[in-house]
């Protein structure tokens, strides 16, 4: 089979997560299109572990899936004591550090 | 992992079938549409459960796609992590955040166009990219990798120390969630006294 294919769903997948960063407004949903963006570089990981014959590809890709876990544990937490102290989820609305 | 070496990449041209689809592909066309699809709609509907219902449907089509790439134990780690908490956590997090059920209209920022310019750079970038490197390249999918088995001996011979890291790092994400949620006050401990004022309070009322 040709790997083109599954690396152009990668590329496809990491495009619509990183246009979703841009659009979205509720920080929760910006982490969900993150975890878009992860799960493609998960899959190009992959294609590349089977292309080269060994697997060091998909021990990166569990790597990473850990890491995606604990970060989106501590930005979930982040962004709910965010929302007790400002009232809200939107990144629109963090911005004491503006002028 | 001497196998695994042969099997990749060594099929000859004449064998490689461009035109007549396998199995395999025709099951990767459709999942792949699917997790587009459903990726698409995550990402712009203005319905934040909904998204959130929507990108487990992509998340799963990625663990067929997995699958499919033979790589068994990454596909389970994907259903148990992502299907399995990650999506929970973000549900979770919709609620805690009061997030509207309905529809909501302020759901998207302004900045469309950035957006699709964004996108357009990326995808005509990572897609001339990935033809221009990968055109030739070829997998053979009938060897055996990725099993439970496979990969743990492999993790355990090659990756320990990343591994221990992780697990450092895991801890570190758990106490480091429980210590920023937890409420701020003097809530923590108990004070003697004050249960009977409350109780008063309510008596006097």
């Amino acid at each position: 089979m040709n790997p083109v294919n599954y690396l152009y769903l990668a590329a496809l997948l990491f495009t619509i997560g990183a246009s979703g960063v841009v659009i979205r407004r509720n920080a929760i949903v910006l982490f969900m299109c993150v975890e878009l963006m992860l799960n493609a570089s998960n899959l190009a990981l992959v294609t590349f572990s089977r292309l080269h014959g060994n697997l060091d590809g998909q021990i990166l890709a569990f790597f990473t899936m850990v890491v995606a876990a604990a970060e989106v544990v501590v930005g979930l937490a982040i962004i709910v004591s965010i929302f007790r102290t400002r009232h809200s989820a939107s990144v629109d609305d963090s911005n004491l550090m503006k002028l | 992992m001497s196998t695994l070496l042969a099997a990749a990449g060594s099929l000859e041209p004449a064998a490689r079938s461009y035109l007549s689809p396998t199995g395999q592909e025709i099951v990767f066309l459709l999942v792949g549409v699917l997790v587009l699809g459903a990726a698409v709609v995550s990402v712009t509907t203005r319905q934040l459960v909904h998204a959130a219902l929507w990108l487990v449907v992509a998340l799963g089509g990625l663990a067929v796609e997995f699958l499919l790439l033979t790589a068994e134990f990454v596909a389970w780690v994907q259903v148990l992590v992502y299907l399995g908490s990650v999506v929970v956590l973000v549900l979770f997090g919709l609620m805690l955040t009061r997030a509207p059920i309905g529809r909501s209209p302020d759901a998207d920022s302004g900045n469309r166009p950035a957006a699709l310019a964004v996108g357009a750079a990326s995808a005509a970038t990572l897609v001339t990219l990935v033809v221009d490197a990968f055109r030739s390249s070829w997998i053979d999918l009938s060897g055996p990798a990725g099993t439970t088995r496979l990969t743990g001996e492999f993790l355990f011979s090659h990756w320990v120390l990343p591994f221990e890291a992780l697990s450092v790092l895991l801890l570190a994400a758990l106490v480091g969630a429980i210590v920023l949620s937890r409420a701020k006050g003097d809530g923590t401990k108990p004070r003697p006294g004050n249960l009977r004022t409350v109780l008063t309070k309510t008596k006097e009322r």
